[in-house]
């Protein structure tokens, strides 16, 4: 269990992406894990075979216990693999939107059936990944050689047959939609999800009990208590409000920690934005709203750039000096709906073309309102000194 | 502008508002609250509603036409005139 942030201590894993046999490669999400601040996915940090899952869904335990055991490809058996260290981990100070196009159960779709997704060309939301672009691949593939052999796993592993994936459909849902999914009897395999990366919200839920599956959600009602328009969720008052409490506690802590042990200085300036809004304009006119720019990715952009040319604003304080960063992540404040922030980093922000920031952003900012994002834990993990 | 043209303009709105928004209760909305101030859509949130909004309606919102749709009661109504 990786540390989450400073003051968490435990977390429960609400969801296994990868199962004993499942082949994993260094950033591979393998489980969803509950902590007070958000469902967070964990990235697997070594490649290997998945041995085994050492804690059952639901089960709570403290950080630095082991939740898999990971041996490596041909032979040599590694001890725990899986985030196992305890080192306390701002993980949300760094969490890395992963680019949108290739959903998680995708991914390990894609994954298990031997199929590179950075080949393929998503024909969904975004370009993103459908689990049909990905069974056409594998059907493409498979009249050439046999996928699934790529990545057997080694013959004593308890290993599914590799046509059972195609009719596994892994739900990527929200604590609350399950919940709620429970105590309607509803079996979310059967819910199509709306929520970021096809997951099932809880108004998904709602709509399948009350409508058609295939229905628009415009056309099924909302069973929402009525409140006004910032009011909270529409279950489990008491819940959301642990929620936001334990949000702003984990803020607090590792905003207190960040200003105790990071020299802080703030620059400013004044931009005529006219020419940048001009070009913008320009750009977003002969586009789908789907492609079009905001002055919120301008800005970062050009933050960036400033940073890359600048490297004095772009460095660490280590032991004493001043170390440069060879690389640009800039972190990027998003404000949580119903309080909150948090502030995901887009890796080599300097290097990345406008439309690949804008859809990151576009990504973490849907995450970030929806109280999901994605912790770069490996590499927390791995690089303990940069915390 | 029928009535029922409204109607489905003001489902698709409040969809679109539900999924970008999910704490907002559009059972009780008031229609005269503001996308950015009081509903608190930040840029981002806007262009992924306005989206939403195109995929189940057709309605194409182009950008010169942001600064106009600034409330619920207009967007529901810019939908239902272009739908």
């Amino acid at each position: 269990m990786p540390a989450l942030g400073a003051d968490t201590e435990q977390g429960s894993v609400v969801e296994w992406l990868v199962k004993p046999g499942d082949c994993v490669h260094r950033g591979d999400m393998v489980a969803v894990v509950d902590t007070e601040k958000a469902d967070i996915d964990v990235e697997s940090f070594e490649e290997g075979v998945v041995a085994e899952l050492l804690v059952e869904v639901g089960t709570t335990v403290l950080v630095g216990a082991p939740l898999a055991r990971i041996t490596q490809t041909p032979a040599a058996e590694v001890e725990p693999t899986v985030p196992t260290t305890s080192a306390p981990a701002p993980a949300l100070a760094r969490a890395v939107p992963v680019p949108g196009f290739v959903s998680p159960p995708m991914r390990q779709l894609a994954h298990r059936l031997g199929i590179d997704t950075d080949a393929l060309h998503g024909t969904g939301k975004h370009g993103a990944l459908t689990r049909a672009d990905v069974e056409q691949a594998a059907a493409a593939l498979s009249t050439a050689e046999q996928p699934p052999a790529r990545h057997r796993p080694p013959a004593e592993q308890p290993s599914a047959p590799a046509v059972t994936p195609l009719t596994v459909r892994r739900v990527r849902s929200s604590p609350l939609a399950r919940r709620v999914a429970k105590s309607l009897g509803v079996d979310l395999a059967v819910v199509p999800g709306t929520g970021a990366g096809g997951a099932v919200t809880e108004a998904d839920v709602r709509n399948v009990t009350t409508a058609p599956p295939v229905a628009e959600p415009a056309a099924a009602p909302v069973i929402a208590p009525t409140a006004g328009p910032t009011a909270g969720p529409t279950a489990a008052p008491t819940d959301a409000a642990e929620r936001a409490a334990g949000l702003l506690r984990a803020i607090g802590s590792l905003m207190a920690r960040s200003k105790k042990t990071i020299p802080h200085y703030y620059l400013s300036t004044t931009l005529d934005l006219r020419a940048a809004l001009a070009w913008m304009e320009q750009y977003n006119s002969a586009r789908p709203i789907a492609e079009r720019l905001v002055p919120a990715a301008l800005l970062p952009k050009a933050s960036a750039l400033a940073a890359r040319d600048v490297p004095e604003v772009n460095d660490f304080f280590t032991e004493g000096s001043f170390q440069p960063s060879a690389a640009v992540h800039l972190s990027v404040a998003v404000a949580v709906r119903r309080g909150g922030l948090v502030a995901p980093a887009p890796h080599d922000a300097d290097t990345l073309p406008l439309e690949v920031l804008m859809k990151q952003l576009r990504d973490l900012v849907s995450r970030a309102r929806g109280g999901r994002f994605l912790a770069r834990i490996n590499e927390l993990l791995q690089n303990p000194e940069e915390l | 502008m029928t009535e029922q043209t409204e109607q489905e303009a003001r489902a698709a709105v409040y969809a679109a508002i539900r999924q970008v928004a999910p704490d907002v209760d559009t059972d009780d909305l008031d229609e005269g609250a503001r996308l950015r101030q009081d509903l608190e859509l930040d840029s981002l949130d806007f262009l992924r509603l306005i989206k939403t909004i195109h995929e189940a309606t057709g309605v194409d919102i182009p950008e010169r036409d942001y600064a106009v749709v600034t409330t619920v009661r207009v967007l529901i109504t810019y939908v239902a005139l272009h739908g």
